[in-house]
């Protein structure tokens, strides 16, 4: 992913800094809330809710199982439709392909869709290093872009801001990069939104590349489709001259049927919406596209890998790249709602992210190597999934891989991994552990000491211990453990 | 009827009170009830931290110590969750690792006999009236794995609501977790006791006396929080509700 993520700082000291944010907090909370009241509503009106999870989940699993032959039939169909269809195996890769691409057009300025594939290979930092400007249009990216800031969500990428932040932003901003906002500005959302579609416009009616991703791909017929808010994407998808879609290669479907699936799925469990207001799907160019017609006259598509098909080697890690990238599992989330998006280091955060990041990124990095670790396993992220991706289920075999370490698939070729550093003293006190609760007779030795030396106990823990005593007492140990207390009054254990 | 006592290593060495309560509670409705000595600790604390290798010796002697029992009881949601979800997970790993399939079947003759406590009466049983007597307000969580994992539902309220005396109160966003997560109360201390502290103040609203829980290891969590925070507020195991009479009332 993007060369800024690296030197992340772990998530445990991430969230402190967010947790005692408490703006930052009692913005995520109120969001989080609302919207995850909302989703509830939503999908509680569809009575086969529980056979769409069901059947999404089997369409995403059957073609990652044969992702192969959907890709080379889209990329045909794709072709067939007058697209180009460009193969990038990481971020290097597909961002110097659409750098050539927007070079090849002589423009300096292109117009994005709010996309994560774009995000995650770093494409506007890599068009900037070119001397070529990209322009977020979609709100949150745009508030997200102009206050030098990064997403925290990925659906609502500003989420940690409020109006009134949203306010100064603008104001500050938007001159810089192009129409300044109107003077002057309050911070009703009504206002906000009429700043931002002004100056959008003008970006708008000027340019002539745009830069997207899609939702789906589907391979039968080569269209790409859109799931959007606001309309600007579809701005967008229509107005300038060349189009480039960046996607990643987990996205394909079989058939335009599937969409009927995901259709109801995704906009329900992202904006609790019943359906979202703009869904754009194109086919390469067609007969009504080209310079007499509607839309762009040249479509590319870059099809980009980035860590996905050494991914899908792994048979329970695998089952994240079904993701549709709704973020309901963000929204239930009570680690992410206290932490923020931000911790995460990564433009997927939440539980999503704790389990997708370390699988593209890999897990040498400090904060990789912490992300399976950023949740308590509640099962909350799984419950909610509209394609019942069992987070907790990775999390564990990541923490598992983290820990122990063991075999993974990195380029294509199998390798064995070490553990990761710093976990020399939890796998020795582990082994302690297990080594005397496989013992029952040293284990009962063991309660009886503490037992014993129960008035001594410390208030305060040394080491690892401190994180509980911290903020919380310990348990006061009892006068004996259940042990001696049936060997009292039933005689010997069985 | 015969059942075995899972007593789980956290109330084994720290809530003996609670494995008290079971037993009693247990016998006051006719069961007979074993402790078999070969029991140990599940091994979620080492499979949930990524040491599933150190966990396989657990798994072993748990299905061991319980392989004469129809019915294993354990007052605890997340224990008898690794057992019946996990284990059999570890057996299937194993198996592709070239290691046999002993773990699997352990875990298969195992998995279908561990019941969660609050799943034995009303399930097995068929009791939700256990004859207790509690005249205080009360409040449930229903701990993750317990809710999640486990599917206990309204079990644990219907449990509750049937107790002589009690006055039982809707805790505000009950479903949510309280921070505890095992290692990640010590991995993330920051965002654990952040949840912690809002799930204190979420049971403190409700005006409850008593705030009851499935799982010791979620309470002593919110209970490390509350004794800090020197709160008037205390954490109880339903079991430990359920097992108080008129005649050996709880203090």
């Amino acid at each position: 992913m993007t060369r800024t993520d690296l030197g992340m700082p772990a998530f445990p000291d991430a969230a402190r800094e967010a947790v005692r944010d408490g703006v930052l907090r009692a913005n995520l909370r109120h969001a989080t809330h609302t919207i995850r009241d909302k989703r509830a509503r939503a999908v509680a009106e569809l009575e086969d809710w529980d056979r769409l999870r069901a059947a999404g989940k089997a369409v995403k699993d059957h073609t990652l199982r044969h992702l192969d032959r959907y890709l080379l039939q889209l990329e045909a169909a794709v072709t067939a439709a007058g697209g180009t269809v460009h193969w990038a195996v990481d971020a290097d890769e597909a961002n110097r392909i659409v750098t050539e691409l927007v070079r090849a057009t002589g423009e300096r300025e292109v117009v994005k869709v709010k996309s994560m594939a774009t995000q995650e290979i770093g494409l506007n930092e890599a068009l900037e290093a070119a001397g070529i400007t990209a322009y977020e249009t979609d709100l949150a990216e745009l508030i997200v872009q102009l206050g030098h800031d990064r997403p925290s969500h990925i659906l609502v990428p500003a989420i940690h801001r409020n109006r009134a932040e949203i306010r100064d932003i603008f104001r500050a901003e938007m001159g810089r990069w192009g129409r300044p906002a109107p003077d002057p500005l309050g911070d009703d959302p009504r206002e906000l939104a009429e700043a931002a579609r002004l100056h959008l416009r003008e970006k708008f009616l000027r340019a002539k590349v745009a830069v997207c991703g899609a939702n789906f791909m589907v391979a039968e017929t080569g269209t790409m489709v859109v799931f959007e808010s606001e309309g600007n994407g579809r701005m967008c998808l229509t107005l300038p001259e060349t189009l480039i879609s960046v996607v990643g290669i987990e996205k394909v479907v079989p058939t335009f049927r599937d969409l009927e699936i995901f259709l109801q799925t995704l906009p329900r469990s992202s904006t609790a919406e019943r359906m979202n207001p703009y869904t754009t799907m194109w086919t390469g160019l067609g007969p009504s596209r080209g310079a007499d017609g509607d839309g762009p006259s040249a479509f590319h598509l870059v099809l980009l890998d980035n860590g996905r098909t050494d991914t899908l080697a792994d048979e329970t890690g695998r089952q994240a790249l079904r993701c549709i990238r709704c973020s309901a599992c963000l929204n239930v989330c009570p680690v992410y709602e206290r932490a923020g998006g931000h911790a995460y280091g990564s433009v997927y955060p939440g539980p999503i992210g704790a389990v997708l990041s370390p699988q593209l990124r890999g897990t040498d990095s400090e904060i990789d190597a912490s992300l399976p670790y950023a949740s308590t396993l509640c099962g909350a992220c799984y419950d909610v999934c509209p394609v019942a991706i069992d987070i907790p289920e990775i999390l564990v075999h990541l923490r598992e891989r983290v820990a122990q370490g063991g075999p993974v698939t990195r380029h294509g070729i199998r390798v064995r991994i070490r553990p990761a550093h710093g976990h020399t003293a939890e796998r020795a006190a582990m082994r302690a552990a297990r080594l005397l609760l496989d013992r029952p007779g040293a284990l009962r030795a063991g309660e009886r000491l503490l037992a014993r030396a129960r008035r001594l106990a410390p208030r305060r823990l040394p080491g690892p211990g401190a994180a509980w005593t911290d903020t919380r007492d310990l348990p006061s140990v009892p006068a004996e453990p259940f042990r001696d207390w049936w060997t009292r009054e039933r005689g010997t254990p069985q | 009827m015969r059942v075995a006592l899972f007593v789980t290593c956290v109330t084994d060495a720290l809530y003996p009170q609670t494995g008290i309560a079971v037993v009693r509670l247990l016998e006051r409705l006719g069961v007979h009830v074993d402790f078999p000595a070969g029991q140990s600790c599940c091994g979620q604390p080492q499979y949930n931290t990524g040491y599933r290798h150190e966990t396989e010796p657990l798994v072993r002697r748990t299905a061991a110590a319980f392989a004469g029992h129809a019915y294993v009881v354990t007052p605890s949601g997340s224990c008898a969750a690794m057992i019946r979800e996990h284990y059999p997970r570890i057996g299937r790993k194993a198996e592709r690792e070239g290691r046999g399939t002993e773990l699997t079947e352990a875990a298969r003759s195992l998995a279908p006999r561990v019941y969660e406590l609050t799943e034995f009466l009303v399930d097995v049983l068929g009791v939700t009236d256990v004859g207790a007597y509690f005249p205080h307000t009360v409040t449930y969580h229903p701990s993750c794995h317990g809710l999640r994992g486990l599917g206990l539902g309204d079990r644990p309220r219907r449990l509750l609501a049937a107790v002589k005396g009690l006055d039982l109160v809707e805790l505000p966003g009950a479903q949510e977790c309280c921070g505890f997560g095992g290692t990640f109360a010590v991995k993330n201390p920051d965002v654990s006791a952040a949840m912690g502290t809002d799930k204190l103040t979420s049971a403190a609203g409700t005006g409850a006396e008593v705030l009851c829980g499935t799982d010791n290891s979620c309470l002593a969590h919110l209970d490390g929080l509350l004794r800090r925070a020197d709160s008037p507020l205390r954490t109880l195991h339903l079991a430990e509700i359920l097992a108080a009479t008129e005649e050996e009332p709880l203090t």
